[in-house]
């Protein structure tokens, strides 16, 4: 037995590297080669080396919001906004349920009459709604956005995707009503009952479809890297969602490696990519300038779909599963540093070159602080799936910060500033109180730090007091107390900075037209 | 990258093979496993219970995996058991190892506090016997009655706890998360064979002692 797992680990390796010498061996011959000149697909001519942010007063471009492409946008006009507006519906419900969980957990006799606000359903709710919800239907926007802009065609079928996303809404919406009244399936991220479940998979293709179809009638020769990122995420979330949702099929510690397949690519295979994607395209736009190295992206892209893929069981390190498994999940956890400098070179070297973009631009900050997120929350999750520190962290409030670290600092971070950089081009207009953004971002870049420092220190502590048998429960329980109560702090800033933005969001709604789209 | 179709390909064959990985070769492994033959079915009532478990979202802070002794001593000084195995999750549909210890690990908690008056007791208020406890109260899974019928079962509480001119009274889905939470017990004996399934990363000398004995049982080289 033994030696058959070794032949498998064996073979996983070999496997990996005969993917990455298939690489190599593309990009010499030049299948990949795109280099600079695919890099700079995605500008029009006049629009590189200067400031593209409707939200900054340094912005000088002349075609503020983007007359060259107003055709290209029209046509996904309607669906692109209805589904910003689901998404940050979703953000203001999902964090408050955030909220209500996180002081539930210091004072837990606060509503506890309530059965549908318990901890246990208010905080599931609070993650299928910012998961299904906030971040994936902000992502589902983005696409619809971003994809007709770099294949420079129209949208096709625009309702078709409007119909994916009230499905999706809907569906996500039935959920968490079961979810709140005790009909749950039970597995973490999966909660959801298979029965509603199937219109989360039915309204994503319904997105799909329609994206698909606008990259079959794209008028550039190039795939940008972002599109990459896209259309691989579309196939592989309704992909995961189908096979972890299949009713009768697993049970004990297989549904339970199942689980964590699913969970961490849920993340590493759709939100991961959507958040990566937009950075993508976004942070060379707004500073007017090509990423660092365009090739690079090449391996970036096709070594976080190899290794991302596998790390799931890092969840389960000393856990009744077998330990081959364990290992190979640890192993790809490292490997995961190789995608995730790739895309620091890039999107951070392009950066640094260009600080002063940073200091000009509120949604470059929004977007570049994800980015550095990404950055530092992958390292984080490398080295947490290590044995040695995994033996701490594992079972405790670490776990959650770095979780936070993650959807919160960088994919939501991002999509926030995707949310200042479209809205302006879709409305032909700029953004009625620039303060406000100033004030979103600050009260969520303090909130944010103050939830991730501060339950890291005590999800460490209580890490090592966990391992220490002399250390008994009840001291645990009190060491960790003062730390969830900073958590709420940090938390009620956050859903603060959350207002504020759906505030502002509001007004640029109701604003009346300051201008025609493409008259400037 | 010139060709969409490609890169969904691509995609897609990197998926399948983590997932042979991940999900159907362990599940080869372990899925069709022979039971101990210590451990039993839940009955009907335990898999009510189990049901308000799940839909009371107790696994977000409790684990049902308990550590090896290679890894920290400190589970099994807790009581909370030996490390488990996949075998002891052959009834667990859908399972419920969990990911958090907010609270203990509960594997092997009705071996641990067998008392279903105790468990009654610290679900309907926890403070009422660890003053310190940070798990919510389920009050809703009780009712108030003034004259308590000859089969209810009547909450024991301290005094500061007691509703005043009432009994606190369990209702059924009490009874049946109780009676979940007391078969759950899993201090049987467990053979290496079984042992050398789970993970046994952090068991150093004990690993490769045990596996010797396996290859030496099943004559394998």
């Amino acid at each position: 037995m033994h030696t058959s797992f070794s032949l498998l680990l064996i073979l996983s390796f070999v496997v990996s590297l005969v993917a990455l010498a298939a690489m190599v061996w593309a990009i010499t011959r030049g299948h990949f080669f795109g280099g600079k000149k695919a890099a700079l697909s995605i500008f029009e001519e006049g629009e590189t080396d200067v400031l593209d942010d409707p939200a900054s007063v340094y912005s000088t471009r002349t075609h503020q919001f983007d007359a060259v492409r107003a055709g290209i946008d029209k046509s996904g006009r309607s669906v692109v906004l209805v589904f910003l507006s689901v998404a940050m519906f979703f953000l203001l419900v999902g964090s408050l349920y955030g909220l209500l969980s996180s002081f539930k957990l210091h004072l837990p006799d606060w509503l506890s009459q309530y059965e549908f606000l318990t901890f246990g359903r208010a905080r599931t709710v609070h993650l299928n709604l910012v998961n299904y919800g906030w971040l994936s239907v902000a992502s589902l926007a983005v696409v619809l956005w971003v994809i007709p802009r770099v294949f420079r065609t129209p949208l096709r079928r625009p309702r078709m995707a409007l119909w994916g996303g009230l499905i999706w809404t809907l569906g996500l919406i039935a959920g968490a009503l079961a979810i709140s009244l005790g009909w749950s399936d039970g597995v973490e991220w999966l909660e959801i009952p298979w029965q509603i479940s199937v219109f989360l998979v039915v309204g994503v293709l319904f997105v799909a479809w329609p994206v698909i179809e606008t990259a079959t009638h794209r008028e550039v020769e190039h795939v940008y890297v972002s599109a990459w990122y896209f259309l691989a995420a579309l196939l592989w979330f309704p992909l995961l969602y189908f096979i972890a949702k299949i009713p009768g099929l697993h049970f004990g510690v297989e549904q339970a490696t199942l689980n964590w397949w699913f969970a961490h690519n849920v993340l590493g295979l759709w939100v991961t990519p959507m958040g990566i994607a937009t950075a993508y395209y976004l942070i060379p736009k707004i500073i007017g300038k090509p990423i660092f190295s365009y090739n690079l992206s090449v391996l970036g892209f096709w070594s976080l779909a190899l290794f991302y893929s596998q790390v799931g069981i890092h969840h389960l390190v000393g856990g009744p599963i077998p330990t081959w498994l364990v290992t190979l999940s640890i192993v790809h956890s490292i490997m995961m540093f190789v995608p995730v400098i790739a895309v620091a070179i890039n999107q951070h070297g392009l950066m640094l070159k260009n600080m002063w973009a940073f200091k000009q631009s509120y949604t470059l900050r929004f977007i570049w602080l994800g980015a550095l997120m990404y950055t530092l929350s992958s390292f984080q999750g490398s080295l947490e799936a290590l044995r040695s520190i995994n033996t701490i962290t594992h079972f405790t409030h670490f776990t959650v910060a770095h979780a936070h670290l993650g959807a919160y600092g960088f994919i939501s971070l991002i999509m926030m500033g995707a949310f200042y950089y479209i809205l302006p081009h879709l409305f032909g207009r700029a953004w009625p109180k620039p303060g406000l953004i100033k004030l979103h971002f600050w009260l969520v870049v303090v909130g944010i730090t103050i939830y991730v420092v501060f339950l890291s220190v005590g999800g460490w502590l209580q890490g090592v007091e966990l391992l220490n048998p002399a250390t008994s429960f009840e001291t645990i329980t009190r060491n960790i107390k003062p730390y969830l109560e900073w958590r709420s702090l940090g938390g009620s800033l956050m859903t603060l900075g959350h207002f504020v933005f759906a505030y502002h969001f509001l007004i640029m709604l109701k604003q009346p037209k300051a201008h025609t789209r493409g008259g400037e | 990258m010139n060709r969409p179709v490609a890169i969904l390909i691509g995609a897609a064959l990197i998926l399948a093979f983590a997932t042979m990985a991940l999900v159907v070769i362990p599940g080869f492994q372990v899925h069709n496993l022979e039971t101990t033959g210590y451990l039993e079915d839940y009955t009907q009532q335990e898999l009510r219970g189990r049901q308000v478990y799940i839909n009371q979202g107790c696994i977000y802070c409790h684990s049902q995996q308990p550590r090896s002794f290679g890894q920290t001593p400190a589970d099994m000084t807790k009581g909370w058991g030996r490390a488990s195995t996949p075998a002891d999750y052959v009834y667990d549909k859908p399972h419920l190892l969990g990911t958090m210890r907010t609270g203990p690990d509960l594997l092997n908690v009705g071996a641990r506090l067998p008392s279903q008056a105790w468990h009654l007791t610290h679900l309907f208020q926890p403070r009422a016997i660890f003053e310190w406890s940070l798990m919510p109260a389920y009050p809703f899974l009780f009712e108030l009655k003034q004259q308590p019928a000859a089969d209810d079962l009547v909450v024991k509480l301290p005094s500061q706890f007691k509703p005043a001119g009432h009994q606190v009274v369990a209702k059924q889905s009490a009874l049946d998360l109780v009676a979940y939470l007391q078969s759950l017990d899993r201090t049987y004996p467990v053979a290496d064979k079984e042992h050398y399934l789970r993970d046994q990363g952090f068991d150093g000398q004990l690993e490769t002692e045990q596996s010797q004995e396996v290859k030496n049982e099943s004559g394998e080289g």
